[in-house]
């Protein structure tokens, strides 16, 4: 497992992180609180941090629309994630991304990403630059199952193995492209397969189970940090709310949502099973959870009073040198 | 001084910034050629042979052959600029936008403003552009034009050797995104440029010819050609103004606006279509702000709407010819 039991409550302690900060989300957007487009993560939280609890340093992940999980998971400060979802003058973005924009470079994440299969070639050239420095750091790109019928997933995957670069490509399978199935929107019957004839290794996680995404993450990322080119993590976990957060939700089958609530919770299954990977306790589990609650609401608290952004705030930041007229 | 064509300029500037700054590297189709064949890698240097010698002088991690997959190249450049490198791509042609534009306009560009500031994407992206090979519709248009309307780019277009090799140094030092477009029609011309590393700062407009009659504003390929029409009317009395803005992001337009002030009449020339194009851009920002400079209608001498034909005689019409622009300049004077 490679996990001691510190590392098991911070594990714990992201994914709840997550599942709190995303369950607030969807009432604060419900009470009128947050605009603009917002995709939860909530239900997947095992796959971005079973897999981002191996990485550190200079390590970069890039996200996706739905991309708070893998945010939180890699390190992003919380109450400037929420600042930015209100729009604030203290975001992390200044209030200028907003949910599908959040990024912190400096800190590894090349950040969310509004267009699917936009983060791939990215991640790429940021692999593409630990080989030419002869760093042995991974680029991770998380895409789900509707990205990767998108041509610059298949290009991004076949440029890393031609260049031989440490790119991890997380597939996550939440079923649904948009409201469309996997069934319909991918041709062929072995996603799985039709991935690794690209040339890579694909390793394949219960989405459900932190302990199953966090073994299948550390053999795909020692296999690119050992120099052997990029590698595929294949993570199946459906997503509790729908693409959006207003959807509703018609291509759902009867029972479904209440089913993967029930019988899919990846801190349910973490609760049952921590026992068999190490000394962990209810009541610490317990404590953590009440501890992320009370940073969610504080960060929300902050958010409401946070500064907002003002017109001298708009046309900063598209360049960092923009002389004209001979200036 | 040595003259040099444009082609051989870019190559010394890339040359001689691979040499200093190891975080430079180029990337694109055939930058180094040959690779996984059977005959020479290095072979091609580029299909305009720009690259020519960066394989055998910086080996394979700093010259980068790619599949063509223009997503992934410009992607690819993006990625290793936000991590600190300074990644120079190559797409062959400026037509292949129409296949990257993506990574380009929604990824590469707004990196630093949707990230509230805390990032740079220091990448440059060169393209052959530009008509005069009878090479159609998809291989001669300019683009330029669109991609200067994408804010969070900046813009270059070189009108000769010279300026070709200090704008792209300046490029590559540049820390935001540049996209940078060589006439092809130009790779051959040569002109007097220093062996040293020199660089010539963005938004500054040259002034190749000065007169008294009318501005005329010109891009790239169209800059000698409008050259050459000014020349041709010396004789008849008339003297010109030429403003070669070289970067259309940032744009110089106090260089335009202090001439137009001067001469009070403006004729502005591009290759590529008239609609919402550099020629109308130049045309507005004049008109609201040297409205009462101006003694004529400003004139548009620009491509038609068409796309780029092929035929030598039909493309021959499409560009436009020193012809008409002596013809534009002499209206503005009646």
């Amino acid at each position: 497992m490679g996990l001691d039991k510190d590392g098991l409550l911070r594990a714990y302690r992201q994914m709840k992180t997550i599942r709190e900060f995303e369950e607030r989300t969807f009432t604060e957007i419900m009470n009128g609180q947050i605009a603009g487009f917002t995709h939860l993560y909530t239900g997947q939280e095992a796959n971005a941090v079973g897999v981002c609890e191996h990485l550190s340093g200079n390590d970069t992940i890039i996200s996706t629309h739905r991309g708070h999980g893998h945010c939180i998971a890699r390190g992003a400060d919380v109450k400037g994630m929420m600042a930015e979802l209100w729009g604030a003058a203290s975001g992390l973005c200044k209030g200028k991304g907003g949910s599908m924009h959040i990024a912190d470079v400096d800190n590894g994440i090349l950040g969310a990403n509004g267009i699917v299969a936009g983060g791939p070639p990215i991640s790429v050239g940021a692999a593409l630059a630990a080989k030419i420095r002869g760093r042995d750091n991974v680029s991770v790109s998380f895409s789900g199952d509707g990205s990767v019928n998108q041509g610059t997933c298949f290009e991004a995957m076949n440029l890393a193995v031609v260049l031989k670069v440490p790119a991890i490509f997380v597939i996550e399978n939440n079923y649904y492209s948009e409201h469309t199935s996997i069934n319909y929107a991918v041709g062929c019957d072995d996603l799985k397969a039709r991935t690794e004839g690209f040339g890579f290794p694909v390793f394949v996680a219960d989405g459900a189970d932190f302990f199953d995404v966090y073994r299948a993450a550390g053999e795909a990322i020692g296999h690119a940090r050992a120099g052997n080119g990029p590698a595929g993590i294949f993570c199946e976990q459906g997503r509790f709310q729908g693409h959006f957060v207003g959807d509703p939700q018609g291509y759902r089958g009867e029972g479904e949502l209440d089913n993967l609530r029930g019988e899919r919770d990846c801190l349910q299954h973490f609760r049952a099973r921590v026992g068999e990977y190490g000394d962990v306790s209810a009541e610490e589990l317990d404590t953590i959870d009440a501890e992320v609650l009370s940073l969610i609401d504080e960060a929300v608290a902050e958010a409401r009073t946070a500064p907002r952004p003002t017109a001298a705030d708009l046309d900063s930041d598209v360049y960092i040198n923009y002389a004209q007229g001979g200036a | 001084m040595p003259e040099k064509t444009m082609r051989d300029a870019i190559n010394e500037a890339l040359h001689q910034e691979m040499a200093v700054d190891d975080t430079v590297f180029v990337i694109g189709e055939d930058v180094a050629g040959g690779n996984g064949s059977d005959g020479t890698v290095g072979c091609a240097g580029g299909v305009f042979g720009v690259t020519a010698g960066l394989y055998e002088k910086f080996g394979p991690l700093r010259c980068i052959d790619t599949p063509i997959s223009e997503s992934a190249i410009v992607g690819a450049a993006a990625g290793a600029a936000l991590v600190g490198m300074r990644p120079v791509a190559e797409i062959m042609f400026s037509d292949f936008i129409g296949v990257c534009m993506d990574q380009i306009v929604n990824q590469m560009a707004k990196f630093r403003y949707m990230f509230g500031g805390k990032t740079r994407c220091p990448a440059v992206i060169r393209f052959a552009c530009g008509a005069g090979f009878s090479a159609a519709a998809q291989h001669s248009q300019t683009m330029y034009q669109m991609m200067t309307a994408v804010p969070g780019l900046k813009v270059v277009i070189p009108s000769n050797a010279y300026d070709a090799k200090g704008l792209l140094l300046s490029a590559i030092r540049d820390d935001d995104p540049v996209l940078f477009f060589e006439p092809k029609a130009l790779y051959q011309e040569a002109c007097e440029v220093p062996d040293e590393p020199y660089t010539i700062p963005f938004g500054e407009a040259a002034m190749p010819r000065e007169g008294d009659d009318v501005t005329v504003v010109a891009f790239g390929q169209m800059v000698g050609r409008a050259m050459a029409a000014i020349d041709g009317l010396e004789a008849q009395g008339i003297s010109c103004d030429l403003v070669d803005p070289r970067t259309t992001s940032p744009l110089d337009s106090e260089t335009i606006l202090e001439s137009v002030a001067a001469t009070g009449r403006l004729v502005v020339v591009d290759e590529s279509p008239p609609r919402c194009g550099l020629t109308a851009d130049i045309a507005a920002m004049v008109s609201e702000k040297a409205f009462r400079s101006l003694q004529a209608p400003v004139k548009q001498v620009c491509a038609p709407h068409t796309p780029v034909p092929f035929s030598p005689d039909l493309e021959a019409e499409y560009v436009p010819s020193i012809d008409k622009i002596q013809a534009a300049i002499r209206e503005t004077l009646q």
